[in-house]
């Protein structure tokens, strides 16, 4: 019998995954943010220089990242906050890690069965743009872009076998 | 009602400082608030200080927020200390666990300010 993770990994995407993606994300920033989200279309942004990165183990397994540019990350710490950080503050590192592990937990509670047998890492944030990262995915992911305040985000779910 | 000290358990500040805000707005007076980064933090705040409500995540480093919880009546000053956990952990068995360890209350990341009075204050009645 295959585990949940084989037969999610088995699939030729996991494009099904995206409009639970995108309730986790609009619930996040609803709720935790008081701002509406809207889809956006472009590609990837070479602006972003800000990565939230959130483990996921278990049943489920892989890596969400939530990337955006550090004025954008400091706005969104800023609603959180009802305070205005600067870009580089701890507060802006703080609380986008948390954005991320928010809609991490959020989307794995909205996969039936996953709530249970799939655990978070802590968040980690990495600045700057001079990076590469180096997955072990090995089945496709997905993507979401949204606009927050009408600047570009993107969330990606690497997912491994 | 009288005013309260509180303990709020959570690795990151910022979510620290938005539950802080939210206790102030549910209406709770709040003479201290004390803050910690995992249970070790928060067990050590215990054995100096007396705290009337705590708050606390599950996932953080070092001692997570369900070890912090069994370990809490061994500590003088968190015998009876109501506990509500504030976690993205939000799956059945999490809360049965949480519950089981001792936690008074459990509310799942996201939330809303509404979620947190109602927790608190429904939890406080009567207590303080």
């Amino acid at each position: 019998m295959k585990s949940a993770n084989e037969m999610l990994a088995s699939r030729p995407n996991h494009q099904s995954w995206v409009p639970l993606m995108e309730l986790a994300m609009k619930e996040v920033f609803e709720l935790m943010l008081g701002a509406e989200l809207k889809p956006a279309t472009s590609e990837a942004d070479d602006s972003f220089d800000i990565t939230a990165m959130v483990g996921l183990a278990g049943q489920l397994r892989g890596v969400l990242t939530l990337r955006c540019n550090r004025e954008t990350a400091a706005r969104m710490a800023s609603k959180m906050l009802g305070a205005s950080p600067s870009a580089d503050s701890a507060d802006v590192k703080d609380a986008f890690g948390e954005v991320g592990n928010m809609i991490a937990g959020n989307f794995k509670n909205k996969i039936s069965g996953m709530g249970d047998s799939c655990m978070l890492s802590v968040p980690t944030v990495i600045t700057g743009t001079d990076y590469s990262v180096h997955s072990l995915a090995d089945s496709d992911g997905l993507e979401v872009r949204q606009l927050f305040e009408g600047s570009p985000f993107l969330v990606m779910l690497e997912i491994h076998s | 009602m009288n005013s309260i000290n509180a303990l709020i358990v959570d690795d990151s500040s910022v979510m620290r400082k938005i539950v802080e805000r939210l206790l102030r707005q549910a209406g709770l007076d709040l003479a201290q608030v004390y803050e910690a980064g995992n249970g070790v933090e928060a067990l050590s705040v215990l054995k100096e200080s007396k705290v009337d409500l705590i708050l606390c995540d599950i996932n953080m480093p070092v001692m997570n927020g369900l070890e912090f919880i069994k370990q809490l009546p061994e500590v003088e000053n968190g015998k009876g200390v109501p506990v509500v956990m504030i976690t993205t952990e939000g799956s059945e068995s999490h809360v049965v666990e949480a519950l089981s360890c001792g936690a008074k209350g459990y509310i799942r990341k996201p939330f809303t300010p509404e979620q947190v009075k109602e927790n608190v204050l429904t939890l406080l009645a009567g207590k303080v």
